[in-house]
């Protein structure tokens, strides 16, 4: 049987506040928590301890394919169909490179498109907001799941570092 | 300022438009039609309308798609290579820049396909299975050019959507009228949350890390167009900077000229300062500069190589049947910017707004007298005495194209935030005292 959960909302009219409540939450454990703000913070990146984003390796991964891509498709499409010009080899590396570098920025951007909407689960076809409309505006918001007898205590934290708001989410 | 005034700000330029933005768009999109309407009497009666005659088989509508790639370059610059370096300053222009550089590669992209006689077989260019029994020939700056201009349209397009994700997304959150489901559908769902905004940063940084060799190897590529040739005049070493460092300079011309009458229209003027201009004076400044040493190189490799073609290419270049375009193009371009080394200028809009233009004619003059010259004068003397006479047709095109680039970027403008919400918000930080003219 799974363990019943509440949700609770709290609304901090700065990040500086939201990264208090982040590490009050964390070291006590309170709950999982995720964090809504209107810009990218340092502050909450480093008060939620986050990792480097995967999204390198999916441009890393593009980049790689888009640049064998590059030297592989003409390469093999002249040697299956010669057409000599100007008596150059038809294997010209150096107007190759040109091929493998442009494939290798589209292929790696479009790698890091994708990564990005895949690890941020976008799009999300509902387009719902977020828990409020004000943390795409001037707010920053703490959503803390946790189990009912836990709920005081992240109320209590949020009180403390400065919550403009706080209520439970349905 | 607060982070509520600056989201309240930006987006009111979302209201319904004044007047004078509807004679702007009326205006644009007449220019459009006219274009449009010379395309289909070129396309239904053929290439011969425009004033193509041996040996001058490029003429405007090559001139048109240089100097549309060169106009999306600074907005990559701005974006993307100012990021790099940090430059706080870029926040207020750098998404303008980005949907100009957006538009105008889109723009720039059409001139091929309306250059080569049958339209609509513009997809031949494409290497992909077929039964044509023709294939493209790789070793051709010609497909190169198809490979880099179509990265360079989908990165601009993809960096200048992922820029604006979370701000359609302050859109949906706030305006209520018929626009909101749309904005709903293409915010794609943004939340805000630490997750996303995490990737989001890491995504932005590795676009600008991969936009600013593109934007390089873009207008090097389209240099080679003519410089792999050996035609005296195109067939030159410094073609590849000597084009970068003209596009940024054309680029950075254009950005001042969309963004005074914007910022007057918008009421941007506590986002957009004196100082953003003065900053993008200062880099035209250096530009201009650099195209300025590179048309004197050119002039000294063609007296120093010894050949007499090139020596007669060059000579004809400035005192032959073309004079008044290159000395046009020479005063517009480097002999006019150096009033920008006095802080007057720097700071006077409608003086920046004036050389703006004037910085615009003398760049697409530049890739006229590039085009035209070279082509006009080349191994065979029996070919000199011709002079390329552009038709109504080709004089159509071009005011047409400028016709679709000011309509798309009209639409944008009133449609989509014109600052970046989210880049604004973060420069100003979450204190409240911060005034927007620190950003700089």
């Amino acid at each position: 049987m799974t363990q019943p959960v509440v949700e609770l909302l709290g609304v901090f009219p700065c990040c500086a506040s939201a990264a208090s409540a982040v590490r009050s939450i964390r070291n006590e454990q309170l709950g999982e928590l995720v964090v809504y703000s209107p810009t990218p913070d340092h502050g909450l990146d480093t008060a939620l301890d986050a990792p480097v984003s995967s999204v390198r390796l999916f441009v890393l991964i593009g980049g790689l394919l888009g640049c064998a891509t590059g030297f592989a498709f003409p390469i093999y499409t002249v040697l299956e169909w010669p057409l000599i010009t100007g008596g150059k080899a038809l294997i010209s590396i150096p107007p190759f490179v040109v091929i493998a570098f442009e494939l290798t920025i589209l292929l790696g951007a479009l790698g890091g498109m994708a990564g990005f909407l895949w690890l941020s689960k976008l799009p999300r076809i509902t387009g719902e907001s977020a828990p409020d409309k004000r943390f795409t505006n001037d707010m920053t918001g703490i959503t803390v799941t946790c189990s009912p007898e836990q709920i005081e205590s992240v109320r209590t934290c949020f009180e403390r570092t400065g919550a403009s708001e706080i209520r439970e989410l349905p | 300022m607060t982070l509520a005034k600056i989201n309240d700000d930006i987006l009111n330029t979302l209201r319904p438009p004044s007047a004078t933005y509807y004679a702007a768009v009326l205006l644009a999109v007449s220019a459009l039609s006219l274009g449009l309407a010379a395309f289909l009497h070129q396309a239904r009666t053929g290439l011969g309308v425009a004033g193509y005659e041996h040996p001058i088989l490029w003429g405007i509508y090559i001139t048109d798609f240089v100097f549309w790639v060169g106009i999306a370059h600074s907005g990559t610059l701005i974006s993307a290579v100012l990021f790099l370096f940090r430059a706080r300053w870029r926040t207020a222009v750098a998404r303008a820049s980005e949907a100009m550089t957006v538009f105008a590669v889109a723009t720039a992209g059409l001139f091929p396909i309306i250059h080569i006689g049958r339209p609509w077989f513009f997809y031949w260019l494409i290497p992909y299975p077929n039964e044509r029994e023709l294939w493209v020939n790789f070793r051709s700056p010609l497909i190169w050019d198809v490979f880099a201009i179509t990265t360079y349209l989908t990165v601009s397009a993809m960096f200048l959507y992922l820029g604006l994700m979370p701000d359609i997304a302050a859109a949906r959150d706030k305006i209520t009228d018929w626009r909101r489901p749309i904005y709903r559908l293409l915010s794609f769902g943004w939340l805000g949350s630490n997750k996303q905004w995490r990737h989001y940063t890491a995504l932005y940084g590795f676009f600008a890390a991969l936009a600013t060799p593109l934007v390089i190897s873009v207008h090097s590529v389209v240099s080679w167009d003519f410089a792999m040739s050996i035609l005296p005049g195109w067939h030159s070493t410094i073609f590849a900077p000597y084009f970068v460092a003209g596009a940024i300079f054309s680029g950075l011309a254009m950005v001042i000229t969309l963004l005074v009458p914007m910022r007057r229209l918008f009421k941007l003027e506590p986002y957009i300062t004196v100082h953003h201009f003065e900053n993008l004076a200062k880099l035209m400044l250096a530009t201009s500069l650099i195209v300025g040493y590179a048309y004197l190189t050119e002039f000294f490799i063609a007296w120093y190589s010894g050949s007499p073609f090139e020596q007669g290419t060059f000579f004809d270049r400035m005192f032959g049947q073309y004079w008044g375009y290159s000395w046009m193009m020479f005063t517009c371009n480097v002999i006019l910017p150096l009033l920008l080394f006095w802080k007057t200028v720097r700071t006077s809009l409608k003086a920046l707004f004036v050389m703006s233009i004037f910085v615009n004619i003398g760049m697409w003059l530049e890739r006229y007298v590039i085009i035209v010259t070279s082509l006009s004068h080349d191994f065979d003397p029996a070919n000199w005495g011709g002079i390329y006479q552009p038709t109504w047709v080709e004089a159509a095109i071009t005011v047409g194209s400028f016709g679709m680039f000011f309509t798309l970027f009209l639409l944008f403008i009133k449609n989509f935030p014109a600052v970046s919400i989210t880049e604004m918000k973060e420069a100003v930080g979450h204190s409240p005292k911060t005034e927007t003219s620190e950003i700089v």
